[in-house]
């Protein structure tokens, strides 16, 4: 399997998922090209979340195909594998470990062997401080670094979960409602800072907000009933008639 | 990364260590130097519950590794404490020699009772003290390998692994109630003469066996200390708290779990190691599933994920039963069920989950007192 099969750095066609009988995925096709951001938008229950768990390797689809940098099959690879190659992945539900400090919570993630040896006996690399002081500084949560994750705020949590995905320092990250529950300031930040990330990874990123995916302005495709309903710039595509009519003209 | 809570041993465990090295400073003294008409003298029995008490206190932070820090409720521990309780009677079946009943030099007098004439495979090399104690870590580290292997990676959690580690300490009752097995059957194995040439009743070799049950507990403290205290600790505690979470991370849940399951069956394959020679007998009964059940009350009554708490509660509860069964036998089973649901209702986290309570309380009342 050394020949690409696409350039693309994700490639996903004709997956389709259903949950007893309920197609959740019908014939999703989607391309990302490595260092792209893109943001995908839809209506509750078109399929997103769905989208994410196949490429984690959570769902195994029932058709199609989903391959990684051209030549990993993500239908046959488990969340640890898929993991392992690059693939991060941040929860629409803010999920943290709770019981632990912010510190730990970035070293649980940072890229690091993962084996339960190099846990039990290895020693952190000698720049384990310096990434995790920098994805503090990034993610401002530096004065919190000792506080329980579960004692931070909505959006302090949404912000640590994001930081971890840096910490794990993917080739691909994709990131479910990042927004959800965030003020305005916050939100604004938020976009700020998925720019930042999105210099130097490819990205993809479900919202809802429009005010945000018109802030982070990449292209855009809209899920509708577990496929694609269109694609292209914000702009484009909110003047679609179909679009319109499923989604932004509620 | 957190210097507060990453140190090996804290305050609470310095006070627990302490404690152990003083009982088993204190205990030689009590019992062997001061005579014996003396007030403070300790009679052997003492010694001997003590160091029953020590080693549920050993299978209570075995428990408390899997359970209170990477969140698999076993209700089959006991089966681990049995196994090593076995290998350890199993040598000192082989320590009696010719002076049982039948005089066998090989067989033991259950054997010649059941008319066998040679000693199974299974006895093969018990005879050897350091064979006999690798068997007690090896015999039920291989089990909960093998049982671990099965279920964590078929991601059988929950509510359903409980049942069937409950499942497999039934089915080894029922397994070693058998005389076919060669294990005794019902009776067991009992009538020990001596360990390592010391005779196991005297009352030197209860209290040699005590300092061992110390050194045990303190040494399982802290290797399960080293243990959680560790980014594998770290990693423990996040599959605990959110397991998919740590999946998507890329560890694999399944050999953490494995790794720290095999740990926790081997530090109560030795607790019940030595137990066996200071209760004198080892029979199927141990792998009654109601023992797994109350050595889980130990750990929540101390206070589930904290090691400590999970000694502290062993201690507690098996005192308490020592009294109730001595007093009001018939009411024991009610006194220990009444007590889990009050700790599970009121003291979530248990007596220390308390004691750090009234600490915080403390502290916040004089606010000044620092400064
Ligand atoms: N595990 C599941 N079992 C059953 N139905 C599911 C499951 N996951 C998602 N669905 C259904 O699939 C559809 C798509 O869900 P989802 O991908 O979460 O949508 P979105 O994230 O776009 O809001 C929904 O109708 C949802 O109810
Ligand atoms: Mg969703």
């Amino acid at each position: 399997m050394d020949h690409s099969v696409t350039t693309s750095l994700l490639y996903l066609d004709g997956v389709s998922v259903s949950f007893d009988g309920y197609k959740a995925l019908r014939g999703l096709s989607l391309t990302l090209a490595p260092g792209e951001m893109r943001a995908i938008i839809g209506p509750n229950g078109a399929g997103k979340t769905t989208m994410m768990d196949v490429i984690t390797g959570k769902t195994r689809p029932d058709e199609g195909d989903v391959l990684f940098g051209g030549t990993h099959d993500l239908t046959k690879l488990d969340e640890a594998q898929i993991a392992e190659l690059g693939i991060g992945r941040k929860f629409q539900k803010p999920t943290v470990f709770e019981s632990q400090s912010v510190d730990d919570n970035l070293l649980l993630a940072l890229k690091a062997p993962r084996g339960a040896l190099a846990t039990l006996f290895g020693k952190p690399a000698p720049d384990t401080r310096l990434r995790i002081d920098q994805i503090l500084e990034t993610t401002r949560l530096k004065d919190h670094r000792h506080r329980m994750a579960a004692d931070l705020s909505h959006g302090q949590k949404q912000w640590l979960e994001i930081g971890m995905l840096l910490a794990q320092d993917p080739k691909l990250l994709l990131v479910d409602e990042p927004v959800a529950g965030m003020t305005d300031a916050e939100t604004a930040q938020t976009a700020e800072l998925l720019r930042a990330i999105a210099v130097d990874h490819s990205v993809v990123v479900v919202e809802h907000d429009m005010t945000f995916v018109r802030d982070l302005g990449v292209k855009v495709t809209v899920l509708h009933e577990g496929a694609v309903l269109a694609e292209g710039p914000l702009d484009v595509v909110s003047a679609d008639p179909r679009v319109i009519e499923v989604y932004l003209g509620r | 990364m957190n210097p507060a809570t990453d140190r090996l041993i804290d305050t609470r465990g310095y006070i627990f260590l302490a404690v152990l090295s003083a009982a088993a400073v204190l205990v030689p003294i009590l019992t062997l130097v001061i005579p014996d008409e003396s007030a403070f003298a300790m009679p052997p029995y003492l010694v001997a519950l003590f160091g029953k008490y020590l080693c549920f206190a050993l299978l209570a932070v075995a428990l408390d590794l899997v359970w209170g820090y990477c969140g698999i409720l076993s209700l089959g521990h006991g089966a681990f404490f049995a196994l090593g309780g076995y290998a350890m009677g199993m040598y000192l079946m082989r320590q009696i020699g010719t002076r049982g009943v039948y005089a066998h030099p090989v067989l033991p007098d259950f054997m010649v009772f059941l008319n066998w004439k040679e000693l199974p495979v299974a006895w093969w090399g018990f005879q050897s003290f350091p064979y006999a104690m690798a068997m007690v870590l090896l015999i039920p580290g291989l089990l909960a390998f093998i049982f671990g292997w099965l279920a964590f990676r078929s991601r059988v959690t929950g509510v359903y692994l409980s049942i069937i580690t409950q499942a497999m300490t039934y089915a080894l009752m029922l397994a070693f109630f058998r005389n076919d097995m060669g294990f005794g059957g019902n009776n067991g194995l009992t009538d020990f003469k001596d360990l390592l040439g010391f005779n196991v009743q005297a009352t030197e070799t209860r209290v040699a066996l005590f300092v061992a049950s110390c050194i045990a507990l303190g040494g399982g403290y802290l290797v399960a200390r080293a243990v959680v205290t560790s980014k594998f600790g770290k990693v423990v505690i996040a599959i605990r708290d959110a397991e998919s979470r740590t999946r998507f991370l890329g560890y694999r849940v399944e050999t953490y779990k494995l790794a720290v399951f095999v740990l926790s069956a081997m530090m109560a394959g030795l607790a019940g190691a030595l137990y066996v020679p200071q209760v004198g007998i080892i029979n199927p009964g141990e792998f009654s599933p109601a023992n797994s059940i109350e050595a889980v009350i130990w750990v929540a009554v101390g206070g589930r994920g904290t090691l400590v708490g999970a000694a502290l509660g062993a201690f507690m509860v098996n005192w308490g039963k020592t009294f109730f069964t001595g007093a009001l036998p018939e009411y024991w089973l009610f006194a220990l069920g009444g007590l889990f649901v009050l700790v599970t209702l009121f003291m979530p986290k248990g007596v220390i989950g308390l004691i750090d309570q009234y600490k915080v309380r403390r502290a916040s009342k004089k606010p000044t007192a620092e400064g």
